[in-house]
C-alpha cells in the first residue's frame, strides 16, 4: 500500500509537469496575445508600440526562457502580474477561489444528496410509476443545457418571484450566502445529480440481482438493511468514481452558471482571462485546477480501500 | 410703463424662485447602480477608444471645456467651461488661451495647475517623460505645436495652423486633463482626477465603484454618494436584473431595437430613449490586392448594396442611411437626401443599380455560372456577423459568391492591419460630431485608427482644408466632397448608422442622453435619485 501511494504520488507530479508544459504551449499556440487585444480595445495597431509593449511584458523572450521563469517563480510563490489589471496574479485569483469552491461544493452536495437516494429508490421500485417519473427527471437533467436552465431559473426567481437578487459581492453572513448560492448550485448540480442517479440505479439493479442479496433476504434481513447495508455499499463504488470525475467536470458547468448568475467566481474569471490571453492568470489557474483534479482522483483511489475492504493495492 | 416694469420684475422673481425650487428639489444621497456590459481594458481614457471605458470613468475627470451635460446635442454652442472658466482665441486663430478655475484639487489633495494641462498635452504629443502605452487619438492633436503656461492659472494651446473646430475635440469626454504627479501606469489602474467622483475600486469581471468627491470645485455637485457599476457580460442576465429593479440604469444603448419591445412589455415604467449611436456598420475593402484592386469590381460591389434592406432587417426600419458623417437630423454634417442620392449605391432603383453592377461583372468575365469567389471576414460577434450574412446574400445578385470568415474578435484589428482580408464587415464609432474627429481619425493617412491604411492625397488635402474653414456652409461643401470620394474609393463604405436605447427608471433624474455621441455624457454630476 505504501509503495503504491509513493508510486501514485510520483505519477501525480509527472502528470502536473506534463500539464504545465501543455498549458504553456497551448496558450501560445492560440493566435493573438495580450498586446493584440490591448490594441484592439483601442481600435488601433501600431507595430512599434506593440513591440515595445511585448518587450515590457517579457513576451519577446524565447518560449523556453518564459516557461522556466514561470515555473521557477511559481515554486517561490510568485505567480506574476495580471497583464490586464496590472495587479499580482495571486491577488486576482485568491479572492475568487472561495466563491467557486463554495458553489462547487454545494453543487456536489446537492447532486449526491438527490442523486444517490433517488437512484436507490428508482432501482428498488423498478418499473413503477415513480421509477418512470424519476427516469424522465434524470433524463431532462442530462439533456437541458445549464445556461438555458439557469436563465429559466433567473426569470422565475429574480424577475417574477423577486426572491433572490443577482449575486452581490458582499453577502450578509453565512446563511445569506448559502441562500444566494443555493439556486445556482442546484442549477449546476442538476446535471450531476441526474448522472449520479442513473448510475446508482443501474449499479443497484445489477447488485440487487446478485446471489448474496437473495441470501440476505432469505436470512430475513429487512428491506432497508438489504438495500442500504448490503446492496448500496457494493453498488456505490462506480458512483464514487463518477463523483470524483464530476468534481472536475463541475468547473466546466460552473463557467456557464457563474456567467448566467453573475457570480464572481474563478471559473468565469478564467474564461475572461483566456479571452484576454492573460497568460499569468490562465497558466496559474489551469495549474490549480489540474492540481485539484489530480488530488481529488488520488483521494478517490484511496477511498476505494475504505469503501471496499476487498481491494488491496499491490506494491 | 411702471406697470410693465412691475410685471417684468414679478416675472423675473417667479423665474428665479422657480430655479431655486428646481435646485432645491435635487435630493442628495443614494447609490446610482448601472450595469456594465464588459470589463474595460483600463481606466485610462486617453489609452482607450470604447464606451466601455468612457462610461464608467469619465466622471473621475474634468476637461478644460466640456459638452453641456444637460444639452441633448453636442455642438460648438453647447461647449461650456469645465476646468477652464473662460477661453479666448488670439487674432491669428492659432492661440487658444484658457483661464483656469482657482482652488481645484486632485482627488489626492494636490492642487491642480496649468502645469497639469501642459503635462497632459505633452503626454498626448509624446513629448513628456511619461509615455502612454497606446495613444489612439494622437491624430486629434496633430496641429498642436506646444502648450505654454502663464502662471498656475493660465494655459495656452499653440496651434500650427488655424483650426476653429479644435475646441470640439477638447470638449469630448475623450480629452480629460491628467495629473502630472501620477504615472501613466497608475492612471490605468488607480486613476486620479479632479472630477465629481473619486475612484474606489475596479475589479475586472465584477464591479467598478466610484464615490462622491466632497471637494468638487463645482459647489453642491454631485448629488449621488456613490456610483456602482456591476459588470455582467451576459445580456439576458443584466436585462433581467434591470427589469427586476436591481439596477437604476442600463449600459449605454444596450437595448437594441428588437429587445426594446420586450423591455417595454416587461418594464413598462422604465424610460427608454432610442438615439443614434454614431456607430456605423461599414465595409472595409482591401484595395491593394486582387480582385478589389480593380476599381470596376469595387464599383460593382457598391451598386449591389441595398442599404434599406439592412436597416429593415436589422433595425426594424429605425436605422439611418448616410455617409461617414452622422445623418440628419441629429448629425450636423450629414448629407441631405439629394446630395446622398448622387453617390453610387445610394440613389435610384436598387434593381437598376444591380443590373448595372451585373453588366460590369459580365464585362469582366463573371456570370451566375462563373461567380467571383469572395471571402467576407468579420468579428465573431452577432452585431458584426448578422450584417455580414445579409451582405453575402446581396453580393450574389452581382455574381459574387461570398464565404463568411469569422475572426476571433481580439485578432480583428491585427488581421485588418496586416491586410489579411478581401472584404470585411466592420463597425466604427465616432466620439465627436465634427469632421476634425471623424474624417481625421478614420481616413487621414497617418491616423493610428485608420487601420485599413486608406491614404488618398486628394482626401488628405481636403481634410486639412475643411479643418481651417470657419463658415459652416462652406465647410459642409468640402466635407460632402470628401464623402463623395470616400464612396467612390470604397473606403469603408457605410452601410447604415445604428440606433439603440438606454433605459432608466423614472426616479433617476438629471440624466440627459446625448443624441449625436455616446462618448461625452457620462459625467453624472447632475444626476440625482428621487427615491
Amino acid at each position: 500500500m505504501g509503495a503504491y501511494m509513493i508510486r501514485r504520488f510520483l505519477l501525480m507530479i509527472l502528470t502536473l509537469f506534463g500539464m504545465s508544459v501543455l498549458i504553456f504551449v497551448m496558450l501560445r499556440v492560440v493566435p493573438g496575445n495580450i498586446v493584440d487585444i490591448l490594441f484592439d480595445s483601442a481600435g488601433m495597431v501600431n507595430p512599434a508600440d506593440k513591440k515595445r509593449l511585448e518587450a515590457e511584458l517579457g513576451l519577446d523572450k524565447p518560449i523556453v526562457q518564459q516557461y522556466v521563469t514561470w515555473i521557477t517563480n511559481m515554486m517561490k510563490g510568485d505567480l506574476g502580474y495580471s497583464y490586464v489589471s496590472e495587479k499580482p496574479a495571486l491577488d486576482e485569483i485568491l479572492p475568487r477561489i472561495p466563491v467557486t469552491a463554495k458553489l462547487a461544493a454545494l453543487a456536489l452536495f446537492f447532486s449526491v444528496l438527490f442523486g444517490v437516494p433517488l437512484g436507490v429508490i428508482s432501482a428498488v421500485r423498478q418499473n413503477t410509476g415513480l421509477d418512470y417519473f424519476l427516469r424522465v427527471v434524470s433524463l431532462s437533467g442530462l439533456s437541458l443545457p445549464s445556461f438555458w436552465l439557469g436563465l429559466l431559473i433567473l426569470m422565475a426567481f429574480v424577475q417574477y418571484a423577486g426572491w433572490i437578487p443577482i449575486y452581490s459581492d458582499a453577502p450578509r453572513g453565512f446563511f445569506h450566502e448559502l441562500f444566494l448560492l443555493s439556486i445556482p448550485a442546484a442549477a449546476v448540480g442538476f446535471r450531476a445529480s441526474a448522472l449520479i442517479m442513473r448510475l446508482t440505479r443501474s449499479s443497484m439493479l445489477e447488485v440487487l440481482r446478485q446471489d448474496y442479496i437473495r441470501t440476505a433476504r432469505a436470512k430475513g434481513a429487512s428491506a432497508n438493511s438489504v438495500n442500504y447495508d448490503h446492496a448500496l455499499r457494493n453498488a456505490v463504488l462506480p458512483v464514487v468514481t463518477i463523483i470524483g470525475i464530476e468534481a472536475a467536470f463541475l468547473i466546466g458547468g460552473l463557467i456557464v452558471t457563474e456567467t448566467v448568475f453573475n457570480i464572481p467566481g474563478v471559473a468565469r474569471f478564467l474564461v475572461e482571462a483566456i479571452r484576454w490571453r492573460d497568460y499569468p492568470i490562465v497558466q496559474n489557474l489551469v495549474m490549480l485546477i489540474a492540481v485539484v483534479t489530480v488530488v481529488v482522483n488520488f483521494i478517490v483511489d484511496m477511498a476505494y480501500v475504505v469503501l471496499d475492504p476487498r481491494i488491496k493495492y499491490e506494491g | 410703463m411702471k406697470a410693465i416694469w412691475y410685471a417684468a420684475a414679478a416675472l423675473g422673481l417667479a423665474v428665479g424662485v422657480g430655479d431655486v425650487a428646481t435646485a432645491l428639489a435635487q435630493k442628495p444621497g443614494g447609490t446610482l447602480r448601472i450595469y456594465h456590459r464588459d470589463t474595460p481594458a483600463s481606466a485610462s481614457l486617453h489609452e482607450e477608444a470604447t464606451v466601455s471605458t468612457q462610461l464608467p470613468f469619465m466622471a473621475i475627470y474634468n476637461n478644460l471645456v466640456v459638452y453641456d451635460q444637460q444639452a441633448k446635442r453636442n455642438t460648438m454652442e453647447t461647449i461650456v467651461p469645465d476646468l477652464a472658466k473662460s477661453w479666448e482665441w488670439d487674432a491669428t486663430k492659432t492661440k487658444l488661451t484658457f483661464k483656469l478655475n482657482d482652488g481645484v484639487k486632485w482627488h489626492d489633495g494636490k492642487p491642480f495647475t496649468s502645469a497639469d494641462v501642459k503635462c497632459t498635452f505633452d503626454l498626448l504629443l509624446g513629448k513628456g517623460k511619461q509615455r502612454l502605452r497606446k495613444n489612439p487619438r494622437a491624430i486629434w492633436h496633430r496641429n498642436v505645436e506646444d502648450v505654454t503656461v502663464n502662471g498656475p492659472l493660465e494655459a495656452t494651446i499653440v496651434l500650427k495652423e488655424p483650426q476653429p473646430a479644435y475646441l470640439t475635440l477638447l470638449a469630448s469626454g475623450y480629452t480629460p486633463i491628467y495629473p502630472c504627479h501620477v504615472s501613466a501606469a497608475d492612471m490605468r489602474t488607480k486613476p486620479v482626477g479632479t472630477g465629481p467622483f473619486k475612484f474606489v475600486e475596479f475589479r475586472g469581471n465584477e464591479i467598478i465603484r466610484l464615490a462622491k468627491n466632497p471637494d468638487y470645485f463645482k459647489k453642491g455637485k454631485p448629488y449621488v454618494d456613490m456610483i456602482e457599476m456591476r459588470i455582467i457580460d451576459n445580456r439576458s442576465t443584466r436585462i433581467l436584473a434591470f427589469q427586476a429593479g436591481e439596477f437604476d440604469m442600463t449600459f449605454s444603448q444596450d437595448i437594441t431595437i428588437p429587445l426594446l419591445k420586450d423591455m417595454e412589455k416587461q418594464a413598462p415604467k422604465a424610460i427608454c430613449e432610442t438615439k443614434p449611436q454614431y456607430v456605423h456598420r461599414n465595409l472595409i475593402v482591401n484595395r491593394e490586392a486582387a480582385p478589389f484592386d480593380n476599381p470596376q469590381i469595387r464599383k460593382a460591389m457598391a451598386l449591389a448594396i441595398d442599404r434599406k434592406a439592412f436597416v429593415d432587417i436589422l433595425t426594424e426600419g429605425k436605422g439611418d442611411i448616410g455617409g461617414a458623417m452622422l445623418p440628419l437630423p441629429e448629425g450636423a454634417w450629414g448629407m441631405p437626401p439629394e446630395e446622398l442620392a448622387k453617390m453610387a449605391g445610394y440613389g435610384g432603383d436598387v434593381a437598376a443599380n444591380r443590373a448595372e453592377g451585373r453588366k460590369i461583372m459580365e464585362s469582366l468575365g463573371y456570370s451566375a455560372a462563373k461567380p467571383l469567389k469572395v471571402k467576407i471576414s468579420t468579428r465573431n460577434i452577432a452585431i458584426y456577423r448578422d450584417p455580414a450574412v445579409i451582405l453575402i446574400d446581396q453580393l450574389k445578385q452581382i455574381y459574387m459568391d461570398g464565404e463568411l470568415e469569422v475572426v476571433d474578435t481580439p485578432l480583428w484589428h491585427a488581421k485588418v492591419a496586416r491586410k489579411d482580408y478581401q472584404v470585411g464587415m466592420n463597425l466604427t464609432g465616432v466620439a465627436v460630431d465634427d469632421p476634425d474627429a471623424n474624417m481625421v481619425e478614420n481616413y487621414a493617412c497617418k491616423s493610428e485608427r485608420n487601420y485599413t491604411g486608406y491614404c488618398n492625397p486628394e482626401v488628405e488635402k481636403l481634410i486639412e482644408a475643411q479643418s481651417k474653414i470657419v463658415d459652416v456652409a462652406e465647410r459642409k461643401k468640402v466635407v460632402w466632397k470628401i464623402e463623395q470620394i470616400l464612396n467612390d474609393d470604397l473606403a469603408r463604405p457605410v452601410i447604415y448608422h445604428d440606433r439603440a436605447a438606454t433605459c432608466w427608471w423614472p426616479y433617476v433624474k438629471g440624466f440627459v442622453g446625448h443624441e449625436n455621441s455616446i462618448y461625452n455624457n457620462w459625467r453624472f454630476e447632475d444626476v440625482w435619485l428621487d427615491k
